[in-house]
């Protein structure tokens, strides 16, 4: 059947007479009597509801409603105002909450009693800018330790860099834990350093015998200041630090920044450097994914699967070094575009490798099948229900083992993925095995996926020439790193020069899935049951 | 069963001599200078405590690697163990992020004398991206006393454990 043009006509009409969702949102606001402004999308940001302090819980009460996805909140100290953003995702698009704050004027109405993700982040604005949120059913401090004293806010641009007091830092205390109080329930404190080669964090167990009765995680340990020394820094500057907010992502938070930046200097990075972009955070995927399912198996004591995918790693970052010229593939993404091309040589090497360790991949499940000792360690361990997953708005791999469906490399694509079909795996069980599985068909994905941008690369330069941004200008970006959606928002000063920098990486979102997982539980069943979510200490602290 | 025997056999042994890797003369000595001050000094095997005090956890993937089947660091007596108590070496990552100042120091405190710290990664080495803020005390000898320092961005596993060699051939 072949459309005429009128019916092309009509297709278009109908389309365009459709409300999109920002308007649906915004229109559900003003019937609320809510004084609201919406901004088109522009290329360097998505749509924006303009609303006053005093609607900000309103506006998320209603989006709730609607069924929006909240993804993060950020504040801009402006001097003349504080401006305070939320980000908010349905469907194929993403929209921008936007109020500011008159000088003096610091409180604003909670989100928090609308999503269950935004509790830290605003507890996070809280202490960083001082902005009080009403109405938020958790008024403790998060991530203030002892850094920098109650009453001074490190993000506001009258704060130091340097901190107020070169003195020693005092360990955090008087934190106002949760208590259970009852016969046989005792408390476990863990950390903040752990008994392995791992990130530290503190968690708080009240447990019953075996059983996990409540955790608590505190974290900020490893806050290191990574949005206040992003100012003043330029954008290759601002790269380099974006690659070190979580390690083991690099490559996701480099490209998030970088594409932030460059939407907001106007441009794009040349086509084969974003097929080179791809091709790395497909591979930082794989990286990550053959580690934590090694690291799995390690947990449960499966020694065998913890060399053989171990093994599968080391042979994958050997070829990130040889091809890129390191292991993790750091500082290879710049603003612009990329450090360096590949040759046709190196594309049939990558090529290659992927078949052989698909070959190996496939292998070892076929195995791991087989041992129904690790069945029994990892089926029903850790349950994340489908209802609890969307309440939290859970992303990635923990997001996908629990129902949901979100992966911005398929729902809101950018370049390469915009010209890719890219299939997201999901599961609804959501429990350790069901994200172990995930990943494992996550591997698979990603294989394909390499191998369709090896094909298709595109001839041509790997990056342009930085082209300094107006001053005052911004740019948002989201890039589906290995973990789940990583969010980025960058405003320019003039010189060249980045005034304020916002990295939201998924465990943000993540860490209080665990929190909810671990639940009845047995306490030697955390560290699989941790694992498993493996959410980033330092992205989240930042 | 029998095909996890079959991987087994077919992947056969991977450990990597040090000979294999891109190295020098120097590196050879320094293993056999490590080999001999461990059997003699150690009874044959070294203990080491990592501590994360700031880092962006790059470091910290490889450390895990040196315990992978191409290292395996443990046949030349070097093992990771969980508490300070039971260590000998101090392997501290990051710039010190303020909030684990109190931690590393009490880590260090708690490990029995001799005892050695070695600072891995730019960032240990000096702060590296992070430097000095008022979230972040940077250096591992801003805090504790160090040893010796392995540079890189993170150290490659041949690089860390080049160092752990270097270490004792200062000793």
């Amino acid at each position: 059947m072949t459309q005429t043009n009128q019916d092309i006509a009509v297709a278009i009409e109908t389309a365009h007479s459709q409300p999109s969702e920002p308007e649906s949102l915004a229109a559900a606001l003003r019937a609320q009597k809510i004084d609201v402004e919406l901004i088109e999308p522009t290329a360097s940001f998505p749509a924006v509801v303009k609303l006053n302090a005093a609607d900000w819980g309103n506006a998320a009460a209603a989006a709730s409603a609607a069924k929006w996805r909240w993804a993060g909140v950020w504040a801009d100290d402006c001097v003349s105002e504080l401006k305070v953003y939320s980000c908010l995702q349905k469907n194929n698009t993403y929209l921008i909450l936007q109020t500011q704050l008159r000088p003096g004027q610091t409180g604003l109405t909670s989100q928090a009693p609308y999503f269950w993700a935004a509790d830290r982040p605003e507890r996070h604005t809280q202490d960083l800018f001082g902005i009080r949120f009403e109405d938020h059913p958790d008024p403790r401090r998060w991530t203030r330790h002892q850094a920098w004293p109650q009453g001074s806010y490190p993000l506001r641009k009258s704060f130091p860099a340097s901190g107020l007091s070169q003195a020693e830092t005092a360990p955090d205390h008087e934190y106002p834990f949760l208590e259970a109080n009852g016969d046989s329930v005792y408390q476990i404190p863990v950390g903040p350093v752990h008994a392995g080669i791992i990130e530290p964090g503190h968690f708080r167990f009240q447990a019953i015998g075996e059983t996990v009765l409540h955790l608590e995680e505190r974290l900020g340990y490893v806050h290191k200041g990574i949005e206040k020394i992003s100012e003043g820094r330029d954008p290759a500057g601002l790269a380099r630090l974006a690659g070190r907010v979580s390690g083991d992502c690099t490559v996701a938070h480099a490209w998030a920044a970088c594409l932030a930046m460059e939407r907001a200097a106007g441009f794009e990075a040349p086509p084969r450097a974003a097929f080179l972009r791809g091709i790395m955070a497909e591979r930082e995927r794989i990286g990550n994914h053959l580690w934590d399912m090694a690291a799995l198996c390690n947990d449960v004591g499966f020694a065998f699967a913890y060399y053989q995918f171990g093994r599968l790693r080391e042979l994958w970052l050997r070829e990130n070094q040889s091809v890129f010229g390191h292991r993790l593939l750091m500082d290879r993404i710049v603003p612009g575009g990329v450090i360096s091309d590949i040759s046709s040589q190196t594309n049939r090497l990558m090529r290659e490798s992927v078949t052989t360790i698909r070959g190996e991949v496939n292998e070892l499940l076929t195995i791991l099948d087989y041992n129904s000792s690790l069945e029994d360690r990892f089926i029903g361990a850790g349950m994340l229900s489908v209802e609890l997953a969307d309440a939290l708005g859970a992303l990635g791999f923990v997001g996908r083992a629990s129902g949901q469906t979100f992966d911005a490399r398929a729902h809101i694509p950018y370049a390469p993925y915009d010209s890719l079909q890219v299939r997201v795996p999901v599961e609804s069980q959501g429990d350790v095995a069901s994200r172990f599985w995930v990943r494992y068909k996550e591997l698979r994905e990603s294989f394909h996926l390499i191998e369709a941008l090896l094909d298709t690369m595109p001839y041509g330069d790997v990056s342009l020439s930085w082209q300094a941004p107006a001053a005052g200008a911004q740019g948002f970006a989201a890039i589906e790193s290995w973990r789940g959606e990583v969010l980025c928002f960058v405003r320019f000063d003039g010189d060249n020069a980045v005034s304020r920098y916002w990295p939201r990486d998924p465990s943000a979102v993540n860490w209080p899935a665990l929190e909810k997982l671990v639940l009845g539980n047995i306490v030697p069943d955390f560290p699989v049951c941790n694992k498993s979510v493996n959410a980033s200490y330092s992205g989240h602290d930042l | 069963m029998l095909s996890l025997y079959g991987k087994i056999i077919k992947t056969g042994m991977l450990t990597e001599k040090l000979l294999k890797l891109p190295e020098d003369q120097s590196v050879i000595h320094a293993g056999q200078t490590l080999k001999a001050v461990i059997d003699k000094s150690f009874q044959g095997s070294v203990a080491i405590r990592q501590v994360d005090a700031g880092s962006c956890n790059g470091c910290e993937l490889e450390i895990h690697a040196l315990n992978n089947v191409y290292y395996d660091i443990e046949r030349y007596g070097v093992h990771f163990v969980a508490s300070p108590r039971h260590a000998d070496i101090l392997m501290a990552t990051g710039p010190v992020s303020r909030h684990m100042e109190a931690a590393l120091r009490r880590t260090y405190e708690a490990m029995a004398n001799p005892k050695w710290v070695i600072a891995v990664g730019d960032c240990g080495a000096c702060g590296g991206e992070f430097g000095i803020s008022y979230a972040s005390r940077g250096a591992i000898n801003n805090i504790i006393p160090v040893d010796i320092v392995i540079n890189g961005c993170p150290p490659a596993p041949i690089d860390l454990m080049r160092g752990i060699l270097n270490l004792f051939s200062t000793v």
